[in-house]
Formats: structure tokens, C-alpha cells, sequence
């Protein structure tokens, strides 16, 4: 398929950085070992996809990150420890989701603020408002029933796991359907989708939307993986940006899939693994994945003009 | 995120065989010119006003001689990063780097200086010389590889992330005594730093209005093609902007290093300089794509954000409200350019 | 002479756009260029501009060949070329566009003032006092910024000014201010190459004029002693080489009627679209052809008027009720490059529901859709940017065929097409009219126009000028199209 050809790139990559890391560390090779990467990896795999739904129409979503730790913050602060409030919270914590993006997609669209911004002042905006409400620290305590999903496992599986084919199936078969179509069409020639019927504005508030929902779960997932901290989401719009464009998802969208994005964050995962295995932690992290993002979208614009056209 | 747009004309002219009067054209320039820099500055005052009432009707006193110091101290180093990032976004780019440069160069200035008197001269100089090579960096990733401002600059914040946190925990190097004076003096009333700040922004200014290098600014972010047929080296002015840009953000590092008494990794992240600093610009009426704003206008912004600031340390009012406000503000003030910028091109 | 071209001959694509063209300018002449669309004279102009690098021939300014890689390199030599679509910043004033890149500098400092009093000075020799060097370009009107790309001309020292289609966007008491203006070009002993449609400015500003027509040339005269018929006849006359699908049975009922329809472009438009029919929309650029297209398809709708089935006032509207577009540039408005031909072919009929169609939106449906497009071979996975021309449009009329509208309205439909697809897409048209659907096609080639049409109209500066009856001459549409000439 014509889609899975111009992910060669990033297969190649994953798969090498794979069998690295299996080299460093036989243990990843086992099902439990393979298995403890996935989890790890199912937020941040769950984030960009959410992201490539923003990106491909088109647009930013600089906000998931302070969304996060929200759902984080919120979660904490109204379970407090009591089993019975989980799963009305976890409700919530899918509502708060979807109303953000709801948010950003209105005013982005409404408004004509470039989603840059919009985002960007969302991002301050809950930032704010979380800790205005917590009273500047995160307080109470997350329920075993809500860290389930990020710690624990079903039988064998890790309910992270099973949470991440969830989502990474949905977000493909969303692409497949008509409205991915019309997305990614957006994202490629906003006035042709226009005037060919696509209700352009409508179409990327959903983008934005599925992006707050995405950012929803993996708050729940990340929740339960590292805790309650402040710091839960920091840095998360740029990790998702980065895995997208990773994908060869391009900035400005009309090109890429949901797959490819969720292989970038994979990839991207991999390196840090990979990183860490090889005494590489912390702040060099940060050096490896700057250069990383450079090399990656300056090469991705760099293949471009070698395709020849074939006139058909 | 420029593009190529055909100038909005006015409609047309007045009756037949009679050319508008001279007055008409002029007076519509005027029109056009009470633009974004003066919203600003009404916005500014507007907010100066109601922050003096909240502050009275709460039992104290907003115009003191210590809270306007206050404020002139405050916006100093944003003040800087800002007028440089003015000139990022003028020619159509941005810079999400500066913030990190900032904790950079103020570990390189305390270092170097390593307390000794001697040390300012080569420091400065050494602040200088890494500022503008990360701002070459910046501008040529941008130019020749082709790759986003966006990501360009997240990348290079990234490294210079990794390279700062890998070799410094905390605190490091000290500044000599003589040039902490610089975050501390005063003369009169104004502070020092307040005086570096006019005057960076004064020479950012002059350079923009006066110089061949502001003109071509102006022409790139506007609308890079006209420029290049115009024979213009549109890569060479992108450069240029981030090189200058870069090393604002290293001026705004020296300051906060005289401040602190040495420098710091997480000075530049603290402050939240690079998104703060975007904001500053936009807020002061400078288009995000580019092409238009100036600045005064940036200038404006950053003393709105000082004031809402201090207004809201007299209310003694939550820091995290300060942010939601904050966030308020900037998405409001774009979303009313916006809309002037749509309706005037629909004339 | 301080022009001459010779033997001029230029290829794109494999598509032969000059032929061995010769043009000659002297100083202080108004020299007009005409010809159909497509006739060449816009290419012509730029490879005097050095936009585009000619494959044969040679370019002479003044005595001396010239061969430029840059346009910077042509105003260099004295070359200014003045395009519709101004190369203006409208964020900046008159005096800094006009010195945009060669900004006069004294002490290192941008000389303000002698950019303003040189300007100003050029202001004034012009006549033209309604604007100051210091306003923003974007205050200013179309007119006005026209005249502030002359005084950038003039600044550039330049002896030869192009202009193309001057008065395309001017109301009329503007055109008269050209009119002067091009004499004081002509006093102070420039050449200038006037590219227009408009007869009557031809007649009324120029001392010769050189005719294009499919890439060559057909003659160049004084235009004295030349009348308006004769050039019409010399622009548009044309053996009857090319052959069209046989006009079809009697047209059936009204599928949509216009009364009065008007917005801010057009003015009393009365249509009516009958099933079976080809209704021709002819006129010249900026006579509001493609205004009147997408008024119809409610993309830019009318404001005042009735229309029947009903007024759309958007494109989703207009969708519903069973009218598509054909838009003029499919790159820009027709298609998502990037996606596949597929997804394309679907994208109305995902968009829009109840604008779908039985079955074809299925697997097989669409291999059937581009069998019916005669799109060989049917690859629907391909992504729609490497197609030609002519198969990219075959995708577009594929994705409304699968919508089945009543109305179908084509802008420029074999634009860039090469021959043996234009055949097919007029085959197209004519079945899918056959089959019962009203079709409205505009063209600027009029033999296409005239061939495919059972009725045509004549659209001039927003109104419908006139009608006329199939096989009506093109003399007769260019007539219409031109307005009054003065000959």
C-alpha cells in the first residue's frame, strides 16, 4: 500500500533501534520485557496520534502537554484515595478532554487565532487554572482502580497495552472513514475541501477535539505509570510534535498517517530507551532528540525533489 | 507562513475627472498608522487605570515610585528577549530557543567572569560570540535545510537543553561584584537594567527604521517572493534576524546573571522567556506571520504584562490566576488584531 | 529600435507555448501585443523580464544582446514588467516599495529623505497628486497602486515598461488616468508594451500592434491603418481543423434560472440552464465569467436576484440541490495533490450527504467511475500530483459525476490539457448532457467554446453583454466580448 511504502524510512529506523536495544538488553527480547516498553510507550504513542489528527489539518496543538497534567491534577484531587469516586472521575477527566479541544477548535476556527496561539494560551490557561484550584500543589491521591490502567496488567497483558490497541485502532479506522478523508484533504488543499462541500471549519474543531481525548487517555495512563506531580506533562506537545514529524508526518499537513505518527513515538521511545541503556539519561536526552528532530524533517524536506514526476 | 496575498486596496477613487484631494490620502495614512502599536498603548493605559482602581479600592496605592521601579525591573529582561524576538517574527520566523540561551549564556557569563573584574570584558564578549553562533545556527537550519522555524528552534533549544542540564545542577560561576551593579543600581529613580533595556530596544528600533537591513526585514516578512524579485537575499535577512535575536536573549542573559550573582540553568526556563516573549510581540500588535508591527508595539506588550504582573502582587492576588489572565490576554489581544486585519482587507 | 526580439521560441512540458516570434519596440512607442488567451503574449513578456529563459531566439536591447538568469538582471538593463497582480508590500509605504532592494543609503543609513523627494518628484511628473510617498500601500486602490509600480518602473530607470492588462481591474474614470499616464511614459521616451484584450484601448493608445495567435506570429501593423474587424478577424480567424462531438437532441426543461441575480462583481444576470443543453459563457478576463460560476454554486454568492431551484449561499447548499463546479485551477481549487485518486473522486460524495449517488462509492464503483473518465489505466491508488494535466481533470469530473448533479458547471475545462484528453473531456460532456444534465461551460477558447456550445453568452465587466445561437462566429462573440471600439 501506497501508505505503508513512505513509512519504509521509519521502519528502518525502529527496527534497527530495536534490535539495539535487544542487543544492550536480551531481556527486552521476552514478552515481559517487550511488554514493559510498550507500556511506557503507550501515552506518549497515544499522544501523538492525537496530535497527527491537529497536525495533518493543518494546524498545532501546543496544549496536551498542560492538559495532562490536569487530568493528572483534577484526577488526584477528586478521587482522593476513595475507590468509588474512580469512574465518574475518569468520565470527567474524558469530558474535560474533549471540551479543551472543543475549545482550541473554536477559537482557532472561530476566531481566526492561529492555533500557535490559541494553544499556546490554552496551555497557560490550564496551567493556571489547575494549580489556582489545587492551591499550588497537587493534592490527594489516585485510587488503585485509576492506576490500574497505567500500572497494572490484565492476565498477561498490560491494560496500558490493551488501551493503546484500542486507541491506536480507533485512530486508524477514524483516518479510514469519511471524515479522515476529509481532514486530511483539508489539510492539503483547504479551498478545494471547501469547494468540494467539506465543512472545512467543523472538520478541524473535531481534529482538535480528538486531540484533547487523546491527551484525556494518555492522562489517565500516565497517571497511573508515574504518579502525581506537576511536572506530568511537561514537555509532552513537543515529544508528540516531535514523534509526528518523526513519522514524516509534514507541519502544514496533507501528508503522512496516524500508523507513521504512532511509529515516530515509538521510535522516539526506543531512542530513550536506547539512551538510557547506554548510561545516556537526563538532560543528554534532550541534546540527542533536538538533533534528532532537525536531521529528521530537514531530511524528509530533502527527499522531496528527487521524486521525479511521472507524467501518466 | 508568509504567502503571497494581493495588497487590499481602498475603494476606488472619487467622481470622475477630479483626483482625491491630497488631504484624503494623507489623512488616510494617519488612519492606518493609529494602527496596532497604538491599540497597545491605549490597552495599556486602559489597564494601568483599572489596575490603580482595584489597587485603591483594596487599601493601597498602585502609582508609587517603588511599584513603577518595580516594573521598570521586572520587564527588563523580557524586555530584551522580546525586542529581539520582534525581529524573529518580523521576517516571518520565530524563536522557541531563547529561553534556554538565556540559562546558557548566564552559566557562561558567571563563569567566565569567575568573579573577578577582569573577567567582565571576556565574558560579555564570550556571551556575545555563543549567542550569535547559536542564532547563525538557528537562521542557516532554517534557510538551507529547509526545516520550520517551529522545529528548527525546538531542536536547537533541545540541544542546548541537553548540553546545560548535563553539566550544571544548579547555580554556577559568580559575578564580580562591579557588574552586579547593572541588575542593581540606579541612577535617579531608573534603574540600570531598565536604561539597557531602552537602550536595546532603541537601537532594535533604529535598525528597523533606518537602516537597509530593518527595510528588508520588513520586505521578507511581508512577502518573501516580492523581496526576492526584487533582488532581495531573503536567506541572508532571515540570518540576520535570528543572529540578532539570539544575541538580545544573550544581552537578557547578562542581566539576569548580574542579578543573580552568578548564573543558573533554569534562570531562562523560569521566566518562562520564550513563549512569554512571543507573547510580548503579539500582544504589541506584531503579526505573527510576519511583515508588519514594530518595536514600539512589542515594547508596549511587554510593559502590559509588567503591569498586570505587579497589579496583581498588590492585590496579592494567586500567581496561577496571573496565568490564566495571562493566557486570556494574548489569545484576546490576537483574536482582535485578527479581526481588524480581516475587516480592513475587505474594504 | 531599442527593442528587437528575434525568432523567439519557447517549450513547456513538451507543449509548444512560441514559435518563432519577432517583436520590435522603438523608443517612445506604445506598442500593443493582443491574442487570445493562451495566444502567448504573457510568456513572451517574461523572457523579456527574465522570468522564463527562451530555447531559441535572442533578445536585443538597445544594440547589445542580452540574456538574463534573474529578473533583477532585466531591470538592471532597463526592462520593468507591471503584472496584475501587483509586487507590492502593502504593510510598507509608496516610497519603500519603490525602493525595495535598492534602498539609497547615506552614511550607512537609509536615506529617507532622498527616497521620499525622488518619489515625489516622479509623482509629480506623472500628474499624479491623489497620494504622498509616504502612504501604506495597502490605503491605497488598484489604480493608485498601478501607478506607484510605474513610478518603481521609472525609478529603475527603466526604457521599456510592460504592462499586462492594465485596466483589467480599473473602473472607468481610472482608465482614463492610465491613458495619461502612458503618455507621459511615452513623452519622456519609453517604450511601452501594452498586453490587452480591450480593443478600444488599443486603438485609442498605440502606434502598432503585434498579433499572437497559438504562439506565433501573425503580423505586426501600424494601427492606423488597421481596423478593429481586420484585427479581430487577424486574432481569432482559424481554419476549422478541429472537430467536436455532434450537438445533441432538443434541450429539455429548466434546471436553473437566474432573474436579476447580482453581488458586489456582477450585475442583472438573467439565466436560465435547460437539461441537455451546453450553455457557452464566453467574455474577456475580468469580465466576471468565473464570479458568475461560483455565484451560482453559492462559493461566493449572490446578494440580490432570485434563482430557482433556489439561491445558494453555500457551497454545501448548492451541493445539495444538485449543482457542481468545475473550478478554473484544478491545482488550486480542484484537487488534494497529495491524495490519492480515489480519495479524490469521493471527496463530494463523503462531504455531502444525499449528494451521493447510488453504489459508486464502493471498491469497484470506482474503477468503474475512471473506466466512465476514460482514465487509463485506472490506477486509483496513485496519488492525483503525478498525473497530466488532462487525467488530473478527468479526476475532478470524475468526483462530481459520482454526486450526479443536475447542474454541472465547467470554468475553463480543457485549460492545460493536452489533445487527446481535451477530446475526451468534450465527449464527456457532451454524453453527460445527453444523459440530462444542464451544463454551463465557460471558455476563453473560442472555438472550443463556439464548437461545444448549443447557446452561448457573451459576459462584459459583470453583466451579460449578449446572447447568441449555436454556431454563432467568433467574430461575432469577440465583438460582443470587447464592448464599442472606436475604429
Amino acid at each position: 500500500m501506497r501508505a505503508l511504502r513512505s513509512m519504509g524510512p521509519i521502519l528502518a529506523v525502529l527496527a534497527v533501534l530495536l534490535v539495539l536495544i535487544a542487543l544492550v538488553n536480551p531481556f527486552f527480547l521476552e514478552p515481559a520485557g517487550f511488554l514493559a516498553f510498550l507500556k511506557r510507550a503507550a501515552p506518549l504513542v497515544i499522544l501523538a496520534a492525537g496530535q497527527y489528527f491537529v497536525i495533518v489539518s493543518g494546524e498545532f496543538d501546543l496544549s496536551v502537554g498542560s492538559l495532562v497534567t490536569v487530568q493528572v491534577v483534577v484526577a488526584a484531587r477528586l478521587i482522593d484515595g476513595q475507590e468509588e469516586a474512580t469512574w465518574p472521575v475518569l468520565a470527567l477527566l474524558i469530558v474535560i478532554g474533549l471540551l479543551v479541544g472543543l475549545a482550541n477548535g473554536v477559537i482557532t476556527t472561530g476566531l481566526r487565532v492561529p492555533s500557535f496561539i490559541t494553544t499556546l494560551g490554552m496551555m497557560l490557561v490550564l496551567s493556571g487554572a489547575v494549580f489556582l484550584w489545587t492551591g499550588g500543589a497537587p493534592r490527594g491521591a489516585l485510587s488503585e482502580t485509576f492506576r490500574m490502567f497505567g500500572r497494572r496488567d490484565l492476565g498477561p497483558v498490560p491494560w496500558s497495552v490493551l488501551v493503546l490497541l484500542a486507541a491506536g485502532t480507533a485512530a486508524i479506522l477514524l483516518m479510514r472513514s469519511d471524515f479522515g478523508k476529509r481532514l486530511i484533504a483539508t489539510g492539503d488543499n483547504e479551498r478545494a475541501a471547501g469547494l468540494s462541500g467539506v465543512r472545512v471549519d467543523r472538520t478541524r474543531i473535531a481534529a482538535f477535539v480528538v486531540s484533547g481525548l487523546a491527551a484525556a487517555v494518555a492522562g489517565i495512563l500516565l497517571g497511573g505509570f508515574a504518579g502525581v506531580s506537576a511536572q506530568v506533562g511537561q514537555g509532552l506537545e513537543f515529544q508528540a510534535i516531535t514523534a509526528v514529524v518523526l513519522g514524516g508526518v509534514a507541519l502544514g499537513g496533507g501528508r503522512g498517517s496516524v500508523v507513521a505518527a504512532m511509529a515516530g513515538a515509538f521510535t522516539l521511545e526506543a531512542l530513550f530507551t536506547l539512551l538510557n541503556l547506554y548510561g545516556i539519561s537526563g538532560a543528554l536526552e534532550f541534546a540527542v532528540q533536538g538533533v534528532i528532530i532537525i536531521a529528521a524533517v530537514a531530511a524528509s524536506s530533502v527527499r522531496l525533489p528527487f521524486r521525479r514526476a511521472l507524467r501518466v | 507562513m508568509t504567502g503571497r496575498s494581493r495588497p487590499a486596496a481602498a475603494t476606488g477613487t472619487a467622481a470622475p475627472d477630479a483626483p482625491a484631494p491630497r488631504e484624503g490620502g494623507k489623512g488616510r495614512a494617519l488612519a492606518g498608522r493609529i494602527g496596532s502599536t497604538q491599540v497597545i498603548y491605549l490597552a495599556l493605559a486602559g489597564v494601568m487605570l483599572v489596575g490603580w482602581v482595584l489597587v485603591a479600592l483594596d487599601g493601597g496605592d498602585f502609582l508609587t515610585l517603588e511599584t513603577i521601579v518595580g516594573i521598570q525591573q521586572r520587564s527588563a529582561a523580557l524586555g530584551i528577549v522580546a525586542v529581539g524576538q520582534t525581529l524573529a517574527i518580523l521576517v516571518g520566523s520565530l524563536d522557541l530557543s531563547v529561553a534556554y540561551l538565556i540559562s546558557l549564556t548566564s552559566l557562561v557569563a558567571a563563569e567566565i567572569m569567575a568573579g573577578q573584574d577582569g573577567g567582565i570584558v571576556p565574558g560579555v564578549a564570550a556571551v556575545l560570540a555563543v549567542s550569535a553562533l547559536i542564532g547563525l545556527v538557528n537562521g542557516l537550519v532554517i534557510t538551507r535545510l529547509h526545516v520550520h522555524a517551529f522545529i528548527a528552534t525546538l531542536g536547537t533549544a533541545l540541544i542546548v537543553k541537553g548540553i546545560v542540564d548535563h553539566l550544571y545542577d544548579g547555580p554556577a560561576g559568580s559575578v564580580p561584584d562591579s557588574f552586579q551593579r547593572l541588575g542593581y543600581d540606579r541612577i535617579g529613580p531608573v534603574p540600570v537594567s531598565a536604561l539597557l533595556w531602552a537602550a536595546v530596544a532603541l537601537a532594535v528600533w533604529f535598525l528597523l527604521r533606518r537602516t537597509r537591513l530593518g527595510y528588508r526585514i520588513y520586505a521578507v516578512g511581508g512577502d518573501e517572493e516580492v523581496a526576492r524579485l526584487s533582488g532581495v537575499r531573503t536567506g541572508r535577512i532571515v540570518v540576520a534576524a535570528h543572529i540578532l535575536c539570539s544575541v538580545c536573549a544573550g544581552v537578557a542573559g547578562l542581566l539576569l546573571a548580574s542579578r543573580l550573582g552568578a548564573g543558573a540553568p533554569t534562570v531562562g526556563t523560569d521566566g518562562g522567556y520564550d513563549l512569554e516573549s512571543i507573547a510580548a510581540v503579539v500582544l504589541g500588535g506584531t503579526a505573527l506571520a510576519g511583515g508588519r508591527g514594530g518595536v514600539a508595539g512589542t515594547v508596549g506588550g511587554v510593559l502590559l504584562l509588567a503591569v498586570l504582573d505587579s497589579v496583581f502582587n498588590q492585590l496579592e492576588v494567586n500567581a496561577f490566576f496571573k496565568d490564566v489572565v495571562r493566557g486570556v490576554v494574548i489569545v484576546a489581544a490576537v483574536a482582535v488584531y485578527a479581526r481588524r486585519g480581516a475587516r480592513r482587507r475587505s474594504r | 529600435m531599442i527593442l528587437r526580439m528575434r525568432g523567439i521560441a519557447k517549450s513547456f512540458l513538451g507543449i509548444r507555448v512560441l514559435s518563432g516570434v519577432d517583436l520590435d519596440v522603438a523608443a517612445g512607442e506604445v506598442h500593443a501585443v493582443v491574442g487570445e488567451n493562451g495566444a502567448g503574449k504573457s510568456t513572451l513578456m517574461k523572457i523579456l523580464a527574465g522570468v522564463h529563459a527562451p530555447d531559441e531566439g535572442s533578445v536585443e536591447i538597445d544594440g547589445t544582446e542580452v540574456s538574463f538568469a534573474h529578473p533583477v538582471e532585466a531591470q538592471r538593463a532597463g526592462v520593468a514588467i507591471i503584472y496584475q497582480e501587483f509586487n507590492l508590500l502593502p504593510e510598507r509605504s509608496v516610497a519603500e516599495n519603490v525602493f525595495l532592494g535598492r534602498e539609497p543609503v547615506r552614511r550607512w543609513l537609509v536615506d529617507r529623505e532622498a527616497m521620499e523627494t525622488a518619489t515625489a518628484r516622479l509623482l509629480q511628473e506623472l500628474g499624479e497628486t491623489s497620494f504622498t510617498p509616504r502612504d501604506l500601500v495597502r490605503h491605497l486602490s488598484i489604480a493608485q497602486q498601478q501607478v506607484v509600480e510605474i513610478v518603481k518602473a521609472l525609478s529603475q530607470d527603466a526604457r521599456i515598461i510592460v504592462m499586462d492588462e492594465p485596466t483589467a481591474a480599473l473602473a472607468e474614470h481610472e482608465v482614463e488616468l492610465l491613458y495619461r499616464l502612458v503618455a507621459r511614459l511615452r513623452e519622456r521616451g519609453i517604450a511601452v508594451l501594452y498586453i490587452s484584450h480591450r480593443l478600444r484601448e488599443v486603438f485609442d493608445l498605440s502606434n502598432r500592434v503585434t498579433v499572437l495567435k497559438d504562439g506565433a506570429l501573425v503580423r505586426t501593423a501600424d494601427t492606423a491603418e488597421i481596423t478593429s474587424d481586420e484585427l479581430v478577424r487577424l486574432m481569432v480567424g482559424r481554419d476549422l481543423g478541429t472537430y467536436f462531438p455532434d450537438r445533441g437532441a432538443r434541450p429539455g426543461e429548466v434546471r436553473l434560472s437566474v432573474r436579476g441575480g447580482g453581488n458586489a462583481v456582477l450585475d442583472g444576470i438573467d439565466l436560465e440552464l435547460r437539461e441537455r443543453e451546453i450553455l457557452g459563457v464566453a467574455g474577456l478576463q475580468g469580465s466576471g465569467r468565473t464570479e458568475l460560476a461560483k455565484a451560482l454554486f453559492g462559493a461566493e454568492p449572490f446578494t440580490r436576484g432570485t434563482m430557482s431551484p433556489l439561491r445558494p449561499t453555500s457551497v454545501r447548499q448548492a451541493v445539495a440541490a444538485g449543482i457542481g463546479l468545475v473550478t478554473e485551477d484544478r491545482k488550486a481549487e480542484g484537487l488534494a495533490l497529495r491524495q490519492s485518486v480515489r480519495d479524490n473522486a469521493l471527496l463530494v460524495s463523503r462531504s455531502v450527504r444525499g449528494a451521493g449517488n447510488g453504489g459508486r462509492a464502493g471498491g469497484s464503483g470506482v474503477l468503474e467511475l475512471l473506466e466512465a473518465v476514460r482514465l487509463h489505466p485506472p490506477r486509483p491508488e496513485q496519488e492525483v500530483r503525478y498525473l497530466s494535466g488532462g487525467n488530473q481533470q478527468k479526476v475532478v469530473l470524475a468526483k462530481w459525476m459520482t454526486v450526479a448533479p443536475k447542474v454541472l458547471i465547467f470554468d475553463e475545462p480543457t485549460r492545460g490539457v493536452d489533445v487527446g484528453a481535451k477530446a475526451a473531456i468534450h465527449d464527456l460532456m457532451r454524453g453527460l448532457a445527453e444523459d440530462g444534465m444542464a451544463i454551463m461551460m465557460i471558455s476563453s477558447e473560442l472555438p472550443e467554446l463556439i464548437g461545444m456550445s448549443d447557446r452561448v453568452v457573451v459576459m462584459r465587466e459583470g453583466r451579460i453583454a449578449g446572447a447568441l445561437p449555436a454556431g454563432a462566429s467568433e467574430e461575432a462573440v469577440m465583438r460582443l466580448a470587447a464592448g464599442e471600439v472606436t475604429s
